[in-house]
Parts: C-alpha cells; sequence; structure tokens
C-alpha cells in the first residue's frame, strides 16, 4: 500500500530551474522589471506584489500599472488618474513603495506639450483625428506605457521601476506596437500626405506624383475627404515633433535591453498562456532583451500529492459502498465525538492549523482493529461520506494539478534555460497589501508548488 | 436565437472556446454556421486541431445531426484589399498603397478602421445570401475582442462616421451598426466564478447597454463540480482528526496511527478542503453578483482534462441542453 503511495508521486520530466526573486530585486544594478504576459494571468497583481517585496527590502520602488483591478488600485490609494506616482502607505520597512496608473490620453498630450510650441500643440491637441488616435485604440497604450517608462526612468527619483505591461490579446504587442506607430509617424505614408505639394513642380518626378495624387486621390475616396483633411492637418501640424517621437521610441527600446532591465514573463498553467509565454521568451532572446525567468501564477499544489486521483476515488467508492452493504463494522459516526476520541481533540474548531494542533496524543491508539464499531442512524451523515467527499475533491485537485504539470513540463522542454517562480493559487483576489505581501511570501519561496518526481 | 452571436469575455475565461461551442451547438440538425475569429490568434485553428486557418471560409467540422461549422480568420489588412476591389476595382493601388505602408497605416493606425473592417466583414456574412435567396449561414458567431474592448469595438460607427463624415467608410460604418444595433445581433459575455471578470462582466454589460447594443447572455465558463455542499463543509470542520483518519484507513490508505499512511493524509486534505470552502464561499458571493444583473445565465463545467475536441462537443451539446441553440 505505501509502495503504491510512493509509486504515485508526481512525474516529471526535468526539473525547471527556480527563480530567485529577491536578489534580482535586491540588487541594485536592477533598475528596472518589466512584467509581460497575455491577458487573465495576474501581471497586474504581479508587478505590485514585487514593487512591495522590493520596497519592504528598502528599495526606492515605483510601480506603473496600466489598467489595475479597482479593489487593488484603491488599496495602494491609487485610484485617481491623474498620471504621476503616488507613495503607497503602510509599507514596512525603510524603502518606499510608490505607484501609479497610467493616464495614456495625457501622457500623449504631455509628448505634444512638451514638443510643440504653445500654439502648435493647441492645434493638435484640437484636431478630431489627434483625438481619436490619442484616446486609445491598436497601439497607442503600449507606446504611451513606453513613453511613461522612459519618463519615470529618466527622473532619477526612483531606484527600481516595475513595470506592468497593457492587457493585449497578445504578449508581443507590447513590443510591437510602439514600432508600428513610430514607422508610421515616421514613415512614407506621412511624408506623402504632407508633401505633395513640395515636389509638385520637379522634373522626373512625373511618375511619382501620378502615383502619388492616385494615392490622395484614393485614400481621400476611402476616408472621405473631412478625414483625409483633418489627418493632413493633424500631421502638418505635428511635423516637427516627429523627430522627437521616433528618437523617444528607439530611446525606450534601448533601454529595455540594457543590463539594469530584467524582463519577468508572467502566465497561468494553461495551454494557451504558457504557448503566449513560449513565443516572448523567444521574441525577447531575438531582441537581446534580458529575461529573468516565468512567473507561474495560480498554481495548485497538494501536500498530499502522492495519493493519486485514481487511488483517491477508489478509496471514497470503496468508502461509499461499504457504507451501504455494511452499516456496521468499521465506520465512525458523527453521533461518537467528540467524547469517543479522547479530551484532547478539539471537534468543531475553526482552521486547520488548529486541527493540526490538537493532536490525538493521550487518546486511545486507533488502529485499524480499535475502531469504535456502533451503528448510527442511517439519516445521519456518516464520517465515511465526509471522508468520501474529501478524497473527491482531492481526486480532482490531482486531476488539475497533473494537467497544470504536463503545460508546465511542455513549456520547460522548449525552455530548459528559463528559471521558473510557481505562485500557489489563492482562493480569492488581492486587494490589500497583506494579499500583496502574501503573494510576494509565495513569488519569492524559491520552490516549485507542483510537485518533483519522487521516483 | 439572432442570426449574429456576438461572444466576448475578459482574458482567460475562454471566450473563444465558447465561440466554438456555440457554433457547433447551432449547427446541429442541418443547420451551417460561420464561426468568426478577428484577432488573428488562430485559437479557432487551435481548438478545432485543424492547420493554420486562412482568410478564407472553409469547413472546420461537422455536428451532430449533421449540420456544419465553417471557419474565418479574418485578417484586417486582406480584409480592406478585398475591400478595395469589391468596391472601387482597386486592385493595383491595393498593391500600391500597400508599399506605402497606407494598408499598414489603415488596419493599425487609422482609428477604428480596422475595427470597420473587422465587424464589416461579419456582417457581410451575415446578410449574405445565395441564389436561392436563402442565408448563406443559418448563423454567424464571432470570437470578439476581450470585455474591456467590446462595447469599442462593435461600437466603431460613432467613432468612424463621426471622423469620416462622407464617403464609403462613413457608409460602410453605417451599414454595419444597423445590423450590430438590431435584434439580429446579440453580445454574449463569457465569465468564471471570479471576482474580477465578474466585475468585468458587469461592467461591459452596463458599457454594451449605454451604446445601445443588444446584450443576450451571460455564460459562466469552467465551472468546477460541487464535491461538497455547505453544510458538509460545516460538518467537516466538526469530525475530529481521528475519526477521519480511521475513516481513510477503513478505505483502505493505510494506518490509521500517528504517523500512519492514513493519519498522514488528514492534515493536507483538510487543508485542501479549507481552500475549497474559501472558493465555495466566493463562488457562492459571485453567482449572486450574477444573478443581480437579470441576464440569462448559462453554466458550462471545467473539464478535468483540459480542452480538447471531444470536450468541445462536450460543451456544445450542454449550451443545446441548456436551451443556447
Amino acid at each position: 500500500m505505501s509502495q503504491d503511495q510512493e509509486r504515485d508521486g508526481a512525474r516529471r520530466l526535468s526539473s525547471a530551474r527556480v527563480l530567485d526573486v529577491d536578489p534580482l530585486l535586491d540588487d541594485p544594478e536592477t533598475r528596472i522589471v518589466v512584467c509581460c504576459g497575455s491577458g487573465g494571468v495576474g501581471k497586474t497583481t504581479t508587478a505590485a506584489a514585487l514593487g512591495l517585496r522590493a520596497a519592504e527590502r528598502g528599495r526606492r520602488v515605483v510601480v506603473l500599472t496600466i489598467d489595475p483591478a479597482r479593489r487593488l488600485a484603491q488599496s495602494m490609494g491609487i485610484d485617481s488618474l491623474d498620471n504621476t506616482p503616488r507613495r503607497v502607505k503602510d509599507v514596512d520597512g525603510d524603502g518606499e513603495l510608490h505607484a501609479m496608473m497610467l493616464d495614456m490620453k495625457r501622457t500623449f498630450d504631455e509628448i505634444v506639450e512638451a514638443h510643440a510650441d504653445r500654439e502648435r500643440a493647441a492645434a493638435i491637441l484640437n484636431n478630431p483625428f489627434y483625438q481619436s488616435l490619442s484616446a486609445g485604440f491598436a497601439g497607442t497604450q503600449e507606446y504611451m506605457a513606453m513613453e511613461k517608462l522612459g519618463q519615470l526612468r529618466a527622473q532619477h527619483d526612483w531606484d527600481l521601476i516595475v513595470v506592468d505591461t497593457p492587457p493585449s490579446r497578445s504578449a508581443l504587442d507590447f513590443l510591437d506596437a510602439p514600432k508600428r506607430l513610430g514607422s508610421f509617424l515616421d514613415g512614407k505614408l506621412i511624408r506623402l500626405l504632407t508633401a505633395p505639394a513640395k515636389l509638385g513642380g520637379r522634373a522626373g518626378m512625373k511618375f511619382l506624383n501620378v502615383g502619388m495624387s492616385m494615392m490622395t486621390g484614393t485614400l481621400g475616396k476611402l476616408l472621405g475627404g473631412q478625414l483625409l483633411k483633418d489627418i493632413q492637418t493633424f500631421i502638418a501640424a505635428m511635423d516637427t515633433t516627429f523627430g522627437g517621437f521616433r528618437t523617444r521610441a528607439d530611446a525606450t527600446y534601448k533601454l529595455l535591453q540594457a543590463p539594469g532591465t530584467a524582463f519577468l514573463v508572467v502566465a497561468a498553467p494553461e495551454r494557451d498562456a504558457l504557448r503566449e509565454a513560449a513565443y516572448f521568451v523567444e521574441r525577447l532572446a531575438a531582441e537581446d532583451m534580458p529575461l529573468a525567468g516565468l512567473v507561474l501564477n495560480r498554481v495548485h499544489g497538494s501536500g498530499a500529492a502522492r495519493l493519486s486521483a485514481e487511488r483517491a476515488l477508489a478509496a471514497a467508492e470503496n468508502l461509499e459502498e461499504s457504507r451501504i452493504v455494511d452499516q456496521v463494522g468499521g465506520k465512525a459516526g458523527l453521533r461518537n465525538s467528540p467524547d469517543t476520541y479522547g479530551s484532547s481533540e478539539s471537534a468543531g474548531t475553526g482552521s486547520p492549523g488548529s486541527r493540526a494542533a490538537a493532536r490525538d496524543e493521550g487518546s486511545p491508539a486507533a488502529t485499524d482493529d480499535e475502531r469504535p464499531a456502533d451503528k448510527r442512524p442511517d439519516d445521519e451523515p456518516s464520517v465515511d461520506r465526509l471522508t468520501a467527499g474529501l478524497l473527491r475533491l482531492h481526486a480532482d485537485r490531482m486531476r488539475l494539478l497533473s494537467r497544470e504539470q504536463r503545460t508546465r513540463d511542455r513549456f520547460t522542454a522548449r525552455h530548459p534555460e528559463v528559471a521558473v517562480a510557481e505562485v500557489a493559487a489563492l482562493p480569492g483576489d488581492v486587494h490589500d497589501l497583506a494579499g500583496l505581501r502574501d503573494i510576494g511570501n509565495r513569488l519569492a519561496a524559491g520552490r516549485p508548488e507542483l510537485p518533483e518526481t519522487t521516483v | 436565437m439572432s442570426r449574429l452571436q456576438v461572444v466576448s469575455g475578459k482574458g482567460g475565461t475562454g471566450k473563444t472556446t465558447v465561440a466554438a461551442a456555440l457554433a457547433l451547438a447551432l449547427a446541429t440538425e442541418g443547420k451551417r454556421t460561420l464561426l468568426v475569429e478577428v484577432e488573428g490568434r488562430q485559437g479557432i485553428a487551435q481548438l478545432f486541431e485543424t492547420e493554420t486557418l486562412p482568410y478564407e471560409e472553409r469547413k472546420i467540422a461537422v455536428a451532430p445531426g449533421g449540420g456544419e461549422v465553417y471557419a474565418l480568420a479574418i485578417d484586417p489588412e486582406l480584409a480592406l484589399l478585398d475591400y478595395l476591389q469589391m468596391f472601387y476595382k482597386l486592385g493595383g493601388a491595393g498593391r500600391a498603397l500597400k508599399k506605402l505602408g497606407a494598408i499598414d497605416f489603415a488596419t493599425t493606425v487609422a482609428p477604428g478602421l480596422r475595427d470597420v473592417l473587422l465587424t464589416g466583414k461579419a456582417c457581410e456574412a451575415v446578410r449574405r445570401k445565395d441564389k436561392s435567396g436563402r442565408f448563406a449561414y443559418d448563423y454567424v458567431v464571432m470570437d470578439a475582442p476581450p470585455t474591456g474592448r467590446i462595447t469599442r469595438f462593435l461600437n466603431v460607427n460613432d467613432e468612424v462616421a463621426g471622423l469620416a463624415k462622407i464617403g464609403p467608410i462613413h457608409n460602410q460604418a453605417q451599414a454595419v451598426m444597423r445590423v450590430l444595433k438590431s435584434p439580429e445581433t446579440e453580445v454574449h459575455l463569457v465569465t468564471l466564478l471570479e471576482e474580477m471578470p465578474v466585475q468585468e462582466t458587469a461592467d461591459g454589460i452596463a458599457e454594451l447597454r449605454a451604446a445601445r447594443l443588444p446584450v443576450g447572455r451571460i455564460i459562466v465558463n469552467m465551472v468546477r463540480p460541487e464535491v461538497l455542499d455547505a453544510a458538509e463543509l460545516d460538518l467537516v470542520r466538526a469530525v475530529p482528526r481521528t475519526a477521519l483518519a480511521q475513516s481513510l484507513s477503513a478505505a483502505g490508505l493505510g494506518g490509521a496511527r500517528r504517523g500512519g499512511n492514513a493519519e498522514k493524509l488528514v492534515d493536507p486534505l483538510l487543508a485542501q478542503a479549507e481552500e475549497y470552502a474559501a472558493r465555495y464561499a466566493l463562488e457562492h458571493d459571485q453567482r449572486a453578483v450574477l444573478g443581480a444583473l437579470e441576464l440569462p445565465l448559462h453554466e458550462l463545467p471545467l473539464l478535468a482534462e483540459g480542452m480538447d475536441l471531444a470536450g468541445l462537443y462536450e460543451l456544445a451539446t450542454e449550451l443545446r441542453k441548456q436551451g443556447m441553440s
């Protein structure tokens, strides 16, 4: 029997390296931590928990969140959008935690104001095309997150910046969108839309000219004259600031490649999330961006991982069946508790902790032969039924666990070089500092939640 | 059921799975459905275990009773070239535009244009008829962007029609909105029984309603089975550890004595029961929040072995059973 339990230990091909979070956070050379990953994997919470942990370990930290859950934002005091970092209260230790929520439109407005004189800035800000562009569609949020990161870094007010990335369909958008917007603002199309007048008279440009008037004609037809005009006005007004845009985008991109930056890819142990994570890992490598590791959130472990789902179910069935056929032998009824089992038992008290404390020392030695064997009424729920329920719960847990394990192992087989921090699933959402601290502890625990091979 | 079924939901709630299951459910009994993907993720191909979908409607599944599911992954760039060709015979100009980055511009940067193209293509499929005057598809199911962006995505009309006050884009946007705001369309939201997805669902519904978009149903995905109810959980807390150890021992799991294999299981099993209890209470609260939204509510079970093709058919059957087809 015990051999069976040994054998039922979780199967695992290779151990992933364990990601050690604390040395990363403590290292003064670490200046930027970027949390990226697909939507719904807990990026924001991870970023906030890392920021809090680093602050409580003595660093001056700012956390840039993109779209935090309302209650999490409230707990950090950043539920009002003002686009500047606010100090978070009730942080322990000597460090400081500041947090802010990105205001995309305001960030964009600020860039315009910084790059254009007042008149021109006003023209841009009032342009309907600009208003639509800055209010957020594909790419703007990502671009503005990068822009804000660059600003925070340039301020030198913090020695660690933790960045959350925008919720996008794919983790890669974060890297691609700024480039896309940048190349648009800097591209041929822009020149085409703004330049035809300049090129007009030159000989030898005739062919190009025909092409161009066809282009603007087509665009006009397609977009409607008004929109095209809005775009042209916008672009004309922005003309002088484009260089600035491009330079800034490039500078921020370089910042992400610098040695002081660490990327953490965040995922949940689900197929889609880990597939995105794998793409991201490959992409970071291709872009020479430094990957610190993978944070695997919402992982389910078990203190009884040696008991397999199959055996737990068989045992549960065993209990339920024997209850029907044999109401007498070997069944302990609730009616017997607690006095049957000795005075040191604490029946009916709260947490598993207190139960664990109440050992059965001093109580009659409970062996298989000495089980109380009295009958109880059929309608009273039996301990066996509850035990069967516990075993069924365990079977569900083990199925989930092995599924998560398979998913994770597929990732580690593909990327054995990536260090992994596994964070145990919590029953509910986190919306206070204590919860973030708890996540931080789990992140830094340095041990896998999913069991290792026990062969 | 409306002919255009839009399925949204917070990231990680399984909206692609639900959209696919719904397409299967609606295709039963000889019907034909089109499952449309708009975010270029190829999630449908992965679910149906087929190769990458091209920008082309192709049959990917046969539903029970002979119905057919077609799938289309809309590529906004190709949709735009398509559109230029269809309305303006601009094949060559389209290529030139592409060279200049105009297509890139139109599909990634131009406000809302991308969304006009995506929704436009879906609406075109809804309205399309064959030679005999029958609708080409009985239903079109769209795997739409997540809850946080769905209203903006569907409501491109205000934005684009406001920006492009005249011209074909303007007309196109308005034609799309006529379909989207009509009873021909229903927007469903997929959620989990967790705080954030439920909150986003409530917010999403409010936004959709404010934009006068037709809200359909709430689909709670990945619902875990109830193993122990509230009363049983109370009883679990009251049972002496030794009684549990003995019961486990009787089930053949080792000795009940302290340090015995059965006894060693008690603490971890009780800890798991506490986690289950916390989750159970939370789910109960979230069900109440969803109930207060006063929309038809469907629940789909968590599939223990993960999602695969067989699981997809299982969910489709479940949706049919619950009257969602």
